[in-house]
């Protein structure tokens, strides 16, 4: 690709030494909008409960960086972008990713903001793993990492769930083939099942039945097909909302950037890291069972296993895998303590 | 620093090698372990608690959540130079399958056990209550040691997993070692602190 646009923001003040630098991945359908309220902003963004003045990641400490990721769709180069070689959208014309992508886009947002170092790197679920690619990859620019409820090589499962959210939109008719932007339609009940389904994985199974039981939406059960549940309702409205703020395309192409990421699939994958070992700490929760303890285990089993400075914890928390975007009291501590002793 | 280190802790970091890299199981705070940084020792602490996890977080300590009776599995085949158990062994379910863990991750290793044929403690009983003294603090009901031991009945176990005792120190209840030294330290000391080595 000639030219790749990143939208991103920041948060506090670089320091004259450029040694305060954070940087955020986000999550799959996350954006560069992590904390703060902008003009008009009906909610603070997707990470506010964690980075801003006085929060875990402090930005009266910190200058915190977070970019929209490439293929994203919200503001960042993506398959709906316009391709400047047909004045099109890309489409299905758009290249395949791979989790080292969104890491070179990264850096190269470091270099153009001036910064050849981190104090830290941290993410959540897709960006976890974008944190710990980058580690293993570039670690001689990273300080510290904080990789929270992800994965180092998606389970059998996890590429089903994927699989079927994906063919959901490939099989709604306005699809396309990918060209509904060019052609005026939009595949939005493909996309909204795929969001359903995805984010009944996002909750546990306590967390579902805690918020939402089996009460009727309405009073009392009408014994229909239509929503009667409080809990389809809900699913209704994140499947809808998540239309007005997310591309199918892009939702095809980051989900499997996910299904292929394997980092430790070579045995020297984390040789540059243990040459220059930067300081990590792993964090799941004990309800993620879209990417269950286990999966960070088997990271802090490689890290470790390779003597580069690890700490882990699980977290417990009802929430499942969501709980990485909450306020949970013992994971902010963890996270404050970690970043304390990154300052110090 | 402000706070008095644990005096047990202490000689057991003098019995570490200087730049040993060190596996703690039931680290606390990670105190050993920022004691050890001083020798040029690196390693990983292993606990449990929350608030002690987030403590050595803070410290700066690499720790990692999980618990020693199942999840020992998850450290290589000597993939540490020693292993320090430290006033842990008591907690255990199983001490004999925790032992054999230790000797498969490291050749070497420290084991400190409180005693429970100290001779206040055999008082007690004789008395007729369960012995209570410094090193061994709870009540029945609310202890997490499930296992007791006295000095005379630890050592069979080590050689039974072919673990050879190369130090082996009496504490007093203050954790200083004892100036009776190992003289009837079945009976005087009231914990202590082992240096064993494995078979390779």
């Amino acid at each position: 690709m000639a030219e790749v646009s990143v939208r991103y923001e920041t948060y506090g003040t670089l320091n004259a030494e450029r040694t305060n630098a954070v940087f955020i991945c986000h999550a799959l359908t996350g954006d560069a909008h992590a904390a703060g309220r902008r003009p008009g902003d009906k909610r603070p963004g997707w990470w506010d409960t964690l980075i801003g003045p006085g929060k875990p990641i402090d930005t009266d400490v910190w200058f915190v960086v977070c970019p929209n990721l490439l293929g994203g769709c919200q503001g960042t180069t993506g398959p709906s972008s316009t391709n400047p070689a047909t004045g099109e959208p890309y489409g299905l014309d758009f290249p395949l990713l791979a989790m080292s992508d969104f890491v070179t886009v990264h850096r190269r947002l470091g270099e153009h903001l001036g910064i050849e170092r981190w104090a830290a790197l941290v993410g959540g679920s897709l960006g976890g793993m974008q944190v710990l690619e980058w580690i293993l990859t570039h670690p001689s620019e990273v300080d510290n990492a904080i990789v929270i409820a992800a994965s180092s090589r998606l389970t059998a499962q996890n590429i089903a769930f994927s699989a079927v959210g994906r063919q959901a939109i490939m099989r709604d008719p306005e699809f396309r083939d990918g060209a509904f932007q060019a052609q005026g339609t939009s595949p939005d009940k493909g996309l909204s099942v795929a969001r359903m389904m995805a984010h009944i994985t996002y909750l546990s199974e306590d967390g579902f039945q805690s918020k939402f039981g089996r009460e009727a939406q309405s009073g009392e059960l009408g014994h229909n097909f239509g929503v009667d549940f409080a809990v389809e309702s809900y699913l209704e409205h994140q499947g809808n909302s998540f239309l007005s703020r997310f591309d199918a395309l892009s939702y095809l192409y980051l989900t499997r950037v996910m299904d292929y990421f394997d980092p430790f699939a070579t045995p020297d994958a984390t040789a540059a890291l243990a040459a220059d070992p930067a300081k990590v700490l792993v964090v799941s929760f004990d309800t993620d069972w879209r990417f269950s303890t286990e999966h960070s285990r088997r990271i802090v089993r490689h890290l470790e296993g390779a003597r580069v400075p690890t700490s882990f914890r699980e977290i417990s928390s009802p929430w499942g895998h969501d709980s990485f975007l909450l306020t949970i009291d013992d994971y902010h501590r963890t996270i404050s303590a970690f970043m304390e002793r990154a300052a110090a | 620093m402000i706070h008095q280190l644990r005096p047990d802790l202490q000689l057991i970091s003098r019995l570490i090698p200087e730049r040993s890299r060190v596996l703690d199981l039931g680290c606390g705070d990670g105190e050993l372990l920022k004691l050890l940084e001083r020798k040029g020792c690196t390693g990983t602490g292993v606990e449990m608690d929350p608030v002690e996890l987030t403590a050595a977080i803070r410290a700066g300590v690499n720790v990692i959540e999980l618990d020693l009776n199942t999840q020992l599995d998850e450290f290589g085949d000597d993939s540490y130079d020693i292993v320090v158990l430290s006033r842990t062994l008591q907690n255990v379910y199983k001490p004999r399958e925790v032992l054999r863990q230790i000797a498969r991750i490291a050749v070497h290793s420290v084991v400190s056990m409180p005693n429970f044929a100290h001779w206040r403690n055999r008082f007690r009983l004789l008395g007729g209550r369960m012995p209570m003294s410094k090193d061994l603090p709870f009540e029945w009901y609310d202890t997490p040691n499930i296992h007791y031991t006295s000095l005379a009945d630890l050592e069979p176990l080590f050689q039974s997993l072919d673990l050879q005792v190369d130090r082996r120190i009496p504490l007093d209840e203050q954790g200083h070692a004892h100036k009776l030294g190992w003289l009837a330290a079945n009976a005087f000391a009231s914990s202590a602190v082992y240096l064993l080595h494995a078979p390779r």
